[in-house]
């Protein structure tokens, strides 16, 4: 025998299941209820930088689109902080939810592109917003990061030369320009997007 | 910013691919997660404030009601948010949501032949006080058939999503009632591998918390990741 270490146990992820919006949405889900919904606008009104616009699609290993996703955006500033790591524009806080059309899958939202964040390293990470999907059949939330293809930072970006086969770098950087990005991700298949545990 | 975290254990958290959950199949990653070190884009997290929700946020008899109260048993739903190190977590945002007491969601997607409740939204939300004590009141959700097996059955559950203050935090969890036989022979709950983590999920029937002749209580502590020590570095923000 030895001495317990008494650590706690995470307590164990489940599926947000297909009715999540009731609980993070509820004006997707059909119905009002909050005096204020939270994570409906990510950068808030007094943002610096530029505003951009995101369009895309979840789809799953067959292809469709995954309907009942919701995910959540954690993003720096323009000046590359993050709320609650330094000083921010009042209103700023860098976090929101986007739910796709129910019907199509599709779904849009806007922000402003965040700058690129300084590692604790010291090391430079290229602009880019922080995903988190769940949804039913996801059994435990999954991280990813929405990198922009316009930003020479990528290539030295340390997440992005963490991934062992160049092209599936890809799956990780938004198409476009002219503050129009378009961002896809696959949860299974040939163009399976690259998931983080982080 | 926070120090860094435990690594999660994905031993103890469901696979991504678990068969017996359909929806699983089509839904789950097969390459490997990549995993990182955590950096500043993680290791930040949204936070919240009383000027955020309101007061009634957590009474879910009464943040929908129109009528009169909702139908169904009465509960209390209380419990804390610690970490791993168990300490409790302070000011973070709890969100539920759940079905009535007949196991219908007011959600625009289910058609489950069951009853609205006209007094019953379903959700709420409260911010952790400052030993990380949250409570809800609400009605206990009913068990309600879905689309698996053609004939299963949920286990009377409520949905919980709780923050933290890293975005590598972030949970979404179901909570279940003590004594429920439907929770055996559900396949979201055997997507979890091992039993410890399953029994961390049942809310035990604590009659301390009841309010006599009024509402039943049930307690439910959840534990987010913990802080990792930065024993012999010059970290000056420490655990």
């Amino acid at each position: 025998m030895t001495q317990s270490l008494n650590y706690l146990k995470e307590t164990a992820s489940q599926t947000a299941g297909p009715y999540v919006h009731i609980g993070l949405a509820p004006g997707d889900a059909g119905f009002d209820i909050y005096a204020q919904e939270l994570g409906r606008d990510i950068a808030g009104p007094n943002a610096e930088g530029q505003r951009i616009t995101v369009t895309g699609m979840v789809t799953d290993g067959t292809g469709a689109p995954v309907k009942d996703v919701l995910i959540e955006i954690w993003q720096a500033n323009a000046a590359g902080i993050y709320a609650g790591a330094g000083d921010v524009e009042e209103g700023f806080r860098g976090w929101g939810r986007v739910i796709p059309d129910f019907d199509t899958g599709k779904f849009t939202f806007e922000t402003v592109k965040p700058g690129p964040v300084a590692g604790t390293d010291g090391r430079m990470a290229a602009p880019h917003l922080n995903l988190w999907l769940v949804a039913r059949g996801i059994n435990v939330g999954l991280n990813t990061r929405m990198y922009f293809d316009d930003e020479a930072g990528n290539a030295s970006d340390p997440v992005l030369n963490l991934i062992e086969q160049a092209h599936r770098r890809d799956t990780l950087i938004a198409k476009g320009d002219d503050a129009m990005y378009h961002f896809n991700i696959c949860l299974q298949g040939i163009d399976e997007t690259v998931f983080l545990d982080v | 910013m926070t120090s860094p975290l435990y690594q999660r254990d994905r031993e103890w958290h469901p696979p991504a691919l678990a068969p017996d959950y359909k929806t699983s199949l089509g839904r789950s990653p097969k390459n490997a997660l990549l995993s990182l070190d955590g950096t500043p884009s993680e290791l930040t997290g949204p936070t919240f404030g009383h000027n955020d929700i309101d007061a009634i946020d957590n009474d879910l008899l009464r943040n929908y009601a129109k009528s009169g109260d909702p139908v169904g048993e009465r509960i209390i739903l209380h419990g804390r948010v610690l970490d791993e190190n168990a300490r409790p977590v302070p000011n973070t945002l709890v969100e539920i949501w759940q079905a009535n007491a007949g196991g219908r969601y007011r959600h625009k997607k289910d058609s489950y032949l069951a009853a609205i409740d006209p007094n019953f939204g379903g959700c709420g939300r409260t911010l952790t006080d400052e030993n990380g004590y949250y409570t809800f009141r609400t009605v206990k959700p009913g068990a309600y058939p879905w689309r698996n097996w053609i004939n299963s059955w949920r286990p009377a559950h409520v949905h919980f999503s709780v923050f933290g203050t890293a975005f590598a935090q972030r949970l979404i969890t179901q909570m279940y009632f003590e004594g429920d036989p439907l929770i055996a022979k559900c396949p979201i709950v055997k997507s979890i591998p091992d039993q410890r983590a399953v029994d961390q999920l049942v809310a035990a029937l604590d009659l301390n918390a009841t309010i006599p002749l009024d509402s039943i209580a049930y307690k439910f502590d959840i534990i987010l990741r913990g802080h990792r020590s930065t024993f012999f570095e010059n970290r000056p923000e420490g655990n």
